[in-house]
C-alpha cells in the first residue's frame, strides 16, 4: 500500500507540493476551505514573472539559483510559459537606477534605443536604454494554478474541505502563523488593465527610487500592473495611493495606458520570514512549507521538489531549518 | 553622547528602517551600526487591526529607541494625525515631524512645519522637526517648544551630502546649546563625518544604508565615520591656511645637495 500524505492549502505552494508528491506515487489528499484556486490565496494576485535574475538585486542568493529551474518545471506541467525575458527600463532622471541594477544582477544585456525599439517597438522613443534579462520567463498565474488543479483532478485528487488526517504538508501561507510565529505579512497591491492599443511581448520593470512598477502582459491586450510592497499584514482593499502610483508609473511608460479599462484591483499579504527566504520545517508528522514572499511561482517548484525529496527519500532539504523549536 | 529631551542616546548615528531588502538585513545593519535610534514611518500602517504590527514588532526587537516619523505628510492636519497615531502605536511622545512642501525636492514646508510643531508641543509631544538650514525658522521652532533641530543635508534620498555648508555652519554656530541632527541627503560616510566635524550632534540616514549593495557594511562604515567626525570636533581641529607651513622648521638645517 502506498503512503498517504495530506496537503493543506491549495495555493501555489500546496498545488506544487501535491503535484510533486502525486508524481512520485504518493497517495495525496488536498485540503482547502475553498473548492478551487481563487482570491482567498495570495498566489491568485501574483504577477507570474519567473524573474530569477532580476530578483537578485535584493533577494538572497538561493532565490536566483533555485528560481532558474522554475520555467522548465511549469512547462513540464503543461502550463504555457513565455520565454521572452524581462526588460528593465528607467526614465529620465532615474537612469542611475539602471546602472545600479546592472551592477547587482547577472545575465543581462544592455540595450540602446535601437535595440529597445527592435524587441519592443512600442517603447521606441520613450525608452532610450534598458537591460534585457533574456533567460527570464513569465506565465499567467491563475491559468497555472488551474492547470495544476486539473492535473491533480485527473489523478483523482480533488480539493476537499475536510480537515486533513495523518501526515500533513502544511502550505497555508499566512494562515499558518498559528504555528510559525516568525512569519509576517508583506502587503502587495496590483491591478489588471485592458489596453488594446498597447503591445508588450515581455514583462517590463520600470525602475524608480520610490515607486517601482512591473507590467506583465497576459495576452489579449490585458496587463497586470504590480506591485506595492508594504510592511503590513493588512489584506484590506487597494488604497487610492497605490492605484495612483501604479497607474502614473504605467502612464509614464506608455501613454496609451491612460485609455485602458481597469478590469480588477487586488490586494493581499504575502507570507514571509525575516530574511524573505522560504522555509521547510518539520513538527511531528507535519511538514510546513512557507514564506515564499514575492517568489511564489518562482520558488514553489523547487520547494515542492525538496519537500517530496524529504518525504520520499528522507533527503534533508537546503531550505530546512530543523532546530527552530515550536514556540 | 547626545541628549534629546533629557534622554541620553547611545550613539550619534540614527538609522531609518525603510527600503531594506529584508527585515533580517535591517537587523544586521542595526547591529553593525550600533545606532541608538531607529526612525519608523507610520503613515502606511493605518489599516487597523494587525496591519503593520508585525513590522513594528520587528523594529521594537532591534532593542533601540524608536523615533516614529510623519514621513510623506504634506499638510499640517495629516502630520498631526499621523503623530497622534504614532504615539498610540509606539507608546512614545517622541515624533520626528516632517511636513513636506514640494513634491520634487521633498523640501520641508516651513510654514506648515511651524504650525504643526506648535500644535504637537502643546499636546505634550517631544518634537524633532525635519527642517531646512534656515536660521529664522530654527529660531521659531525653538520658540514653539522644539528642543532638537534636524536640518537637512540635501533633499531626501539624493545622497548629495551637505549641499549648503555655509548655512549649516551658521545654524550650528547660532544655537550652540541645541542638539542638532543632520537628517536626509547623506550618501557616503565621509559626508556624515563632515557633519560631525562641524559640531552636529548626530546624523540620521536611511537610503544610503538600505539601498547599498551590502547594507550592514555600509552601516558600519557610517558608524566609524560618525565616530571619526566627533573625535575630530572634540579635538579642536587646526585652522586651514593659505600657505605651506612645514611641520619641521627649514631654517638652520643642513643642505645636502
Amino acid at each position: 500500500m502506498s503512503r498517504r500524505i495530506a496537503v493543506l492549502g491549495a495555493g501555489v505552494a500546496g498545488l506544487c507540493v501535491a503535484t510533486e508528491l502525486a508524481a512520485r506515487g504518493i497517495a495525496v489528499t488536498l485540503h482547502d476551505r475553498a473548492p478551487a484556486p481563487g482570491p482567498h490565496a495570495c498566489s491568485w494576485w501574483a504577477g507570474g514573472m519567473l524573474a530569477s535574475d532580476c530578483e537578485g538585486e535584493t533577494a538572497e542568493e538561493p532565490v536566483v539559483r533555485l528560481g532558474r529551474a522554475a520555467a522548465d518545471w511549469w512547462q513540464a506541467q503543461g502550463v504555457p510559459v513565455t520565454r521572452g525575458g524581462t526588460l528593465a527600463v528607467a526614465l529620465g532622471r532615474d537612469r542611475g537606477e539602471l546602472a545600479r541594477l546592472a551592477r547587482r544582477t547577472a545575465n543581462h544585456v544592455a540595450l540602446d534605443a535601437d535595440a529597445v525599439a527592435a524587441i519592443e517597438p512600442q517603447l521606441a522613443g520613450q525608452v532610450r536604454q534598458a537591460l534585457h534579462f533574456p533567460h527570464e520567463a513569465h506565465l499567467d498565474p491563475r491559468a497555472a494554478l488551474g492547470t495544476l488543479r486539473a492535473g491533480l483532478a485527473a489523478r483523482g485528487i480533488a480539493i476537499s474541505a475536510e480537515a486533513p488526517v495523518g501526515p500533513t504538508v502544511d502550505c497555508r501561507g499566512l494562515a499558518a502563523r498559528d504555528r510559525l510565529p516568525d512569519l509576517r505579512g508583506v502587503r502587495g497591491e496590483m491591478l489588471v488593465l485592458r489596453a488594446p492599443e498597447v503591445t508588450l511581448r515581455r514583462p517590463v520593470r520600470l525602475l524608480h527610487p520610490r515607486n517601482p512598477l512591473y507590467i506583465v502582459p497576459r495576452g489579449g491586450g490585458v496587463f497586470m500592473l504590480g506591485a506595492t510592497q508594504i510592511e503590513s499584514g493588512g489584506r484590506g482593499p487597494v488604497t487610492a495611493r497605490a492605484v495612483l502610483e501604479l497607474l502614473s508609473a504605467a502612464y509614464a511608460l506608455h501613454p496609451a495606458f491612460g485609455e485602458a479599462e481597469v478590469l480588477e484591483l487586488g490586494a493581499d499579504a504575502r507570507p514571509a520570514f525575516p530574511d524573505n527566504l522560504p522555509r521547510i520545517r518539520r513538527r511531528g508528522d507535519t511538514i510546513l512549507v512557507n514564506g515564499l514572499f514575492r517568489h511564489g511561482f518562482l520558488l514553489a517548484p523547487a520547494l515542492a521538489r525538496m519537500t517530496a525529496g524529504l518525504i520520499c527519500e528522507d533527503t534533508k532539504p537546503e531550505m530546512m531549518d530543523e532546530d527552530q523549536a515550536e514556540r | 553622547m547626545p541628549v534629546f529631551y533629557g534622554t541620553e542616546v547611545a550613539s550619534r548615528l540614527m538609522l531609518g528602517t525603510a527600503q531594506y531588502p529584508s527585515p533580517a538585513v535591517l537587523a544586521d545593519a542595526f547591529r553593525r551600526s550600533g545606532a541608538g535610534i531607529a526612525t519608523v514611518s507610520v503613515r502606511r500602517e493605518s489599516g487597523g487591526e494587525r496591519a503593520g504590527g508585525d513590522f513594528r514588532a520587528l523594529v521594537q526587537e532591534l532593542g533601540v529607541r524608536v523615533l516614529p516619523n510623519t514621513a510623506g505628510c504634506h499638510s499640517v492636519r495629516e502630520a498631526v494625525t499621523t503623530a497622534q497615531m504614532a504615539r498610540e502605536l509606539f507608546g512614545t511622545d517622541w515624533i520626528k515631524l516632517e511636513v513636506i512642501g514640494h513634491a520634487d525636492t521633498l523640501q520641508p514646508d516651513p510654514f506648515g512645519l511651524l504650525e504643526a510643531a506648535h500644535i504637537l508641543t502643546s499636546e505634550g509631544f517631544r518634537v524633532f522637526p525635519y527642517t531646512t538650514e534656515d536660521v529664522v525658522l530654527a529660531d521659531r521652532l525653538l520658540d514653539a517648544g522644539c528642543e532638537v533641530l534636524m536640518p537637512w543635508g540635501a533633499p531626501i534620498g539624493t545622497g548629495l551630502g551637505l549641499t549648503n555648508l555655509y548655512g549649516l555652519r551658521t545654524l550650528r554656530a547660532q544655537f550652540p546649546g541645541v542638539p542638532m541632527v543632520v537628517d536626509a541627503g547623506l550618501g557616503l560616510p565621509s559626508q556624515a563625518a563632515q557633519a560631525l566635524e562641524m559640531g552636529y550632534d548626530a546624523v540620521l540616514l536611511n537610503t544610503a544604508v538600505a539601498r547599498a549593495g551590502d547594507p550592514a557594511a555600509m552601516a558600519e562604515g557610517f558608524a566609524r565615520a560618525v565616530e571619526a567626525g566627533r573625535l575630530a570636533f572634540e579635538a579642536d581641529p587646526m585652522e586651514p591656511r593659505d600657505m605651506a607651513a612645514p611641520s619641521t622648521p627649514v631654517i638652520g638645517t643642513a643642505f645636502l645637495s
